[in-house]
């Protein structure tokens, strides 16, 4: 009696894991091609070939543009500084911002919580048109329009630009992100800080932002994410090919006019998954303990 | 220090947490704050932390008026009934955290903070962070972090609330300890009556946001100046009964249905007269008369035992007298079952009246 339960609650831990396995290869699968394809001439199914349709013919051929293509490092770095640029951006912003919501209470409070919800929902490509007149303004401006070091400036046709544009699509997400996570700190501990001695900023500093490391975290990464992999954006605002980024550069492997090298968009595909990894590996931690409650207890 | 609140008043919209508030605390004293949930408690206290800015009135520390100095400033410790420990930090950080703030040079922060810890007995607990500590350690180590940077005020919101029963005993022994030894003038917000009564040197009873009483201890449990007050303090509360009382042949007498007593000439003097008073009496001040009817004061009612709940050393016994019902310690030798019927002595020395209108009493004002 005892047994056969035991086998039936041993088979019901087994079977989703099984389910889930079965579901996960085909998404495994084209991993693993785009991994091979990028060191073969061509394959067939996982199986790398040759020209002639030969087993075997790998190559380094589809990794050629790291040494001969000048371009690769330079529209790196720039999506490089986007990342970084739109990472801080959105973290900072949103950090003061959130907390100003969630614990001050001033005019409008409830109206501007609505309508940075609304502006989230409102798709970035009806906008397009509109910030294209605006970024051209900017760019009038002296020294802000185009004459920063680093980012360019922040008007059209600068990474600059891009990142102001991208901040404001992103910071609704965030500033609520932000906002919930200062709402589940105790308002008890603040008031202690503050009748210890702290000033405000101090308090935000020093008390609260330790506790919502994970937070920002989440937040960072998801930042640092979509400004390494957006496309749309700086393929619109930036015309230059030395200040376009790797998203833009592989869109532009896939010319109109020569055939597609698939094998070729794989690798620069993989080239510009591997910082996300990197930065994965190094924030994960924080990530998996949102998930398992927040930033309660010992470490 | 001496803290005076003058007309202290808070309000948000039409809703009112606290409201003409009048307290004074001398130096060294140690006052509680006493009321139901809702009450204002909180509220007073952080305005004088200055956490709230009061809407009206005035906060004085000795002759300074506070009411517009940031809390930083003032130079009070408060302890948090949820701790509100900085969990990011060790138990040492969090000790040396406000003089840090004020400061204070190193070495001297190191002596204090080992001064504090081996007074609070959390001296072995000082690289633990505060996750990791039983909620009684976790409210001493908040105890030690409003004494390092000695303050002049110590203000206390509910601090053992979340602590078990016994430990709550034995902290409570502490705090006072603490609080004398130091000479710290004090607040200390409680719901529970029992801790009022037993560590503070004066009571302050509030009510809605109104200060109903404010006197020591013994003078809240005999003297109690409203209805409220009579009904709040002391456990099992006070037992109340709508009667008349009446004067025939110089002698004044409490009735209503199924009760009659004499009531001595002090005590009934101002509820004479008036057509219905209330009655306090509380439950040690009625007693079970034993034998046959017959030849007795004129303080005893017959009545019919109607609940009979053992609380251990007493028996709490609820006795039917006509319509009413009354509350009654008594001996669990006895061995009084349901429907017995009793005869209960009223000990009408210690009667209270109030007037059932304006709740105010009819002995003390
Ligand atoms: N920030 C606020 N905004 C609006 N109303 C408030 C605020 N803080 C308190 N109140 C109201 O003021 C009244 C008094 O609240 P307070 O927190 O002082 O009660 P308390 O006596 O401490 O009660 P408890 O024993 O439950 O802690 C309550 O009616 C409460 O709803
Ligand atoms: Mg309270």
């Amino acid at each position: 009696m005892d047994d056969r339960m035991g086998v039936g609650s041993r088979w019901r831990a087994v079977l989703p894991l099984l389910v889930m396995a079965v579901l996960t290869v085909p998404i495994l699968m084209g991993y693993v091609w785009i991994i091979i394809s990028t060191f073969s001439q061509r394959t067939y199914g996982l199986v790398p070939v040759d020209s002639a349709g030969r087993v075997g013919g790998l190559t380094l051929e589809n990794w050629a543009f790291l040494w001969e293509d000048p371009n690769i490092w330079k529209v790196t770095l720039n999506s490089f500084t986007l990342a970084v640029g739109l990472t801080i951006g959105v973290v900072l912003v949103s950090a003061l911002a959130g907390y100003a919501l969630s614990r001050i209470s001033f005019p409008g409070r409830k109206a501007f919580l609505g309508t940075t919800l609304i502006l989230h929902a409102f798709p970035s490509v009806t906008l397009l048109i509109s910030i294209y007149f605006v970024l051209r303004w900017i760019t009038r401006v002296p020294i802000l329009g185009r004459g920063i070091p680093v980012i360019g400036g922040f008007g059209y046709d600068t990474v600059g630009g891009v990142i102001l544009v991208m901040l404001a699509l992103q910071l609704p997400l965030g500033v609520w992100l932000m906002k919930g996570f200062f709402d589940n700190i105790s308002w008890d501990m603040e008031r202690a800080a503050l009748i210890d001695g702290c000033t405000r900023l101090r308090v935000w500093w020093q008390i609260i932002m330790p506790q919502i490391k994970p937070g920002i975290a989440a937040l960072a990464i998801f930042s640092f994410i979509s400004g390494w992999n957006e496309f749309l954006i700086p393929y619109t605002y930036i015309t230059d090919q030395e200040k376009s980024t790797i998203a833009a550069y592989l869109r532009s492997l896939m010319s109109d006019t020569a055939p597609v090298n698939y094998s070729q968009i794989a690798a620069v595909g993989l080239f510009q998954l591997i910082p996300v990894m990197i930065f994965f590996i190094f924030t994960q931690e924080y990530l998996l303990s949102i998930f398992a409650g927040g930033s309660k207890g010992g470490t | 220090m001496k803290l005076k609140l003058e007309n202290l008043t808070k309000r948000w919209g039409a809703v009112y947490g606290a409201r003409d508030v009048n307290i004074e605390v001398k130096d060294g004293e140690f006052v509680a704050l006493l009321g139901p949930s809702g009450c204002g408690k909180t509220t007073t206290l952080l305005m004088v932390a200055g956490i709230y800015k009061p809407t009206a009135g005035v906060i004085r520390f000795g002759e300074r008026v506070m009411n517009r100095v940031p809390p930083k400033n003032r130079n009070v410790g408060m302890v948090f009934q949820s701790y509100a420990l900085y969990p990011h930090m060790t138990v040492f950080e969090n000790l040396v955290f406000p003089m840090k703030l004020k400061r204070v040079p190193a070495k001297e922060r190191r002596e204090r903070a080992q001064q504090v810890a081996e007074m609070m007995g959390i001296g072995h607990l000082m690289d633990r962070k505060p996750g990791q500590l039983s909620g009684g350690q976790q409210q001493r180590v908040a105890l030690g972090r409003a004494l390092t940077k000695q303050p002049e005020l110590l203000l206390f919101d509910e601090p053992l609330s979340n602590l078990d029963a016994r430990l709550r005993l034995s902290m409570r022994a502490e705090i006072k300890r603490l609080q004398v030894n130091l000479g710290i003038t004090s607040i200390y917000v409680t719901h529970d009556q029992v801790e009022a009564m037993t560590m503070a040197d004066r009571i302050a009873v509030m009510r809605d946001g109104l200060l109903e009483a404010y006197c020591p201890p013994d003078e809240l449990y005999d003297r109690p100046a409203t209805l409220f007050v009579a009904g709040f303090v002391g456990n099992p509360p006070m037992n109340f009964l709508d009667v008349e009382v009446t004067q025939a042949n110089g002698e004044l007498r409490a009735r209503c249905l199924g009760l009659d007593v004499a009531v001595p000439a002090e005590r009934g003097a101002r509820a004479a007269g008036k057509p219905k008073v209330t009655l306090g009496i509380r439950p040690e001040d009625l007693s079970i008369v034993l034998g046959e009817p017959g030849g007795e004061a004129d303080t005893v009612v017959a009545g019919e035992v109607y609940v009979v709940e053992p609380l251990g050393r007493d028996d709490l016994i609820d006795v039917q007298i006509g319509q009413s019902h009354v509350n009654v310690l008594v001996n669990p030798g006895l061995g009084l079952r349901l429907g017995d019927p009793v005869r209960l002595k009223f000990n009408m020395e210690k009667a209270q009246f109030f007037d059932p209108e304006t709740e105010q009493s009819l002995l003390w004002r």
